[in-house]
């Protein structure tokens, strides 16, 4: 197993230890550690079905761990009542595979969502209106504002999903796979743009992803998943290089 | 697997998904006291559930109460006794064929709207993408559909009854010659308030399973698109055979009371 040497010793935002969970027989993790420092980019690989949108739903509490740690931001989210568990997703931004938007909601709607149990974050300075027009200006779609989710592509479904996520102002976002189902150059926008909030907003990023450049362009570190375990963690550079075949096999394009 | 094996796993899958459906009805329960209540999205689901209902409840209650009319009238008209016509529709219809007819039809279009649509978000994690945003999905989206189907069925059945009397007035104003007068004046001296309240009360329950169900089948419903046509069918199924038991039982309280 490979350990990565340079780990950044900023603030930890973000740390699993010992993550176990199984669906009867089946062993999804086994195991799995991880830390994710203040400010920085995170791309968890694996092969499908080896346990990444399993333990990142562990992650904001949407599925119960059979055992071990989660602490984000100093909380360790086992232990917390649903109420502290709510005010805490404020703070944890979740872009979804398949974007998630709500169907039956316009554009502006879906923004807005999050928002009515999030007042208090923003006290009395909370302009709806303002917020929404700026996470979509952000992504570059102010004039799709009241559109259905219907009327949008894929990319712009992509977008409209980062937009909702970035309203609350999270310090850590979740992307479970932010360019699958896109096509190269819709996808490389995508990857733009996840950088673009990065800089702008100093956020913490958690990718997990199949898209080798993907990783390759926007990676501080990477974990490699498998076996149900943090098989192998470093640079895109180190892991890219390396002779184990497992892990050689991950960046055969 | 053995034929005793088979029908011994189908038993046991029936018997947890009750229990599952009772736990989900007593989390109905618990939720629905419980802050912040959505007022905005109750009224926006009676809108959908009750006014677009509407047409389709009124046809149906329309048709029934020309049809029961004009079946019943010539057996009537055997033993001289048509002018029981208006007592007999009435009663028919507002104890039983009302209120079962109408939660059959909105069991079809509202309960199996509210599987696929909860289904449908189920399968395309826009309730994972609710909880995560800090919203309880249970209280957004099961509560107000559950709490909106309660309170728009009896509104319907009323509505539906009326329709249906107005259906079976049509009838005997063309074939009989009754003015309109002389016939909801008998309509409404055959009914008696034992007649209306355990009808309007069954409609609560009736409301009630049919957004239960039609949740719990959208709520827990397996992945992909199959799995959503699959929750919308099974909740009209297992609702409507719910609505007869419940109609059984219904009648059943009502006799010992009226006995009493």
């Amino acid at each position: 197993m490979m350990r990565d040497k340079n780990i950044s010793k900023s603030k930890v935002v973000l740390e699993i230890k010992d993550l176990y969970k199984s669906f009867g027989d089946n062993h999804v993790l086994n195991g799995f550690n991880m830390l994710l420092h203040q400010g920085e980019n995170l791309v968890i690989m694996g092969k499908s079905g080896s346990g990444k949108s399993v333990m990142i739903k562990c992650l904001v509490g949407l599925m119960e761990a059979d055992s071990g740690l989660i602490s984000v931001m100093q909380n360790d989210i086992t232990k917390l009542t649903q109420e502290a568990l709510d005010i805490l997703r404020a703070d944890i931004g979740f872009l979804f595979q398949g974007s998630a938007l709500y169907d039956s909601m316009t554009v502006r709607e879906n923004l807005e969502f999050p928002l009515r149990r999030h007042t208090k974050k923003f006290g009395k300075d909370l302009d709806t209106e303002k917020l929404v027009i700026g996470a979509l200006d952000n992504v570059g779609l102010a004039n799709a504002i009241d559109l259905m989710p219907s009327e949008l592509s894929g990319g712009m479904k992509r977008r409209v999903a980062l937009a909702r996520t970035l309203i609350l102002q999270p310090k850590i976002i979740l992307y479970d796979e932010p360019t699958s189902g896109l096509d190269p150059i819709t996808a490389k926008e995508i990857i733009i743009l996840m950088q673009d909030v990065q800089n702008k907003y100093g956020t913490s990023s958690l990718i997990i992803t199949h898209d080798v450049d993907c990783a390759r362009v926007i990676s501080d570190r990477m974990i490699l998943l498998i076996d149900g375990i943090d098989y192998a963690i470093g640079t895109f550079d180190e892991l890219s290089t390396h002779q184990d075949p497992k892990i050689k096999a991950f960046f055969k394009q | 697997m053995s034929g005793m094996h088979k029908i011994k796993a189908q038993l046991d899958s029936f018997l947890i998904e009750i229990g599952d459906m009772s736990y989900f009805t007593g989390r109905f329960f618990k939720e629905l006291f419980k802050r912040p209540f959505e007022f905005k999205e109750l009224l926006n689901q009676c809108y959908s559930m009750g006014n677009k209902s509407l047409l389709l409840v009124g046809i149906t209650g329309f048709i029934i109460g020309l049809v029961l009319t004009l079946q019943t009238r010539p057996t009537l008209m055997e033993f001289g006794a048509v002018s029981w016509m208006p007592s007999m529709v009435s009663i028919s219809i507002v104890r039983e064929i009302g209120p079962i007819l109408t939660a059959l039809v909105c069991a079809g279009r509202i309960g199996s709207g509210i599987g696929a649509e909860i289904g449908s978000m189920k399968v395309t994690e826009q309730i994972d993408a609710m909880e995560v945003s800090g919203t309880n999905p249970f209280k957004y989206l099961v509560v107000t559909r559950v709490l909106a189907v309660t309170l728009m069925l009896p509104l319907l059945v009323i509505i539906g009854d009326a329709v249906a009397l107005l259906g079976s007035y049509l009838v005997e104003s063309v074939k009989g010659d009754v003015s309109f007068v002389l016939y909801f004046n008998q309509v409404f001296d055959a009914l008696k308030f034992g007649d209306i309240m355990p009808a309007t009360i069954k409609s609560f329950f009736f409301g009630l399973a049919i957004g239960i169900v039609g949740c719990y089948k959208g709520y827990y419903c397996k992945k992909g698109t199959a799995g959503v046509g699959k929750a919308a069918n099974t909740a009209v199924v297992f609702t409507s055979l719910l609505l007869f038991i419940i109609d059984f039982i219904a009648v059943f309280v009502t006799d010992i009371f009226y006995d009493l």
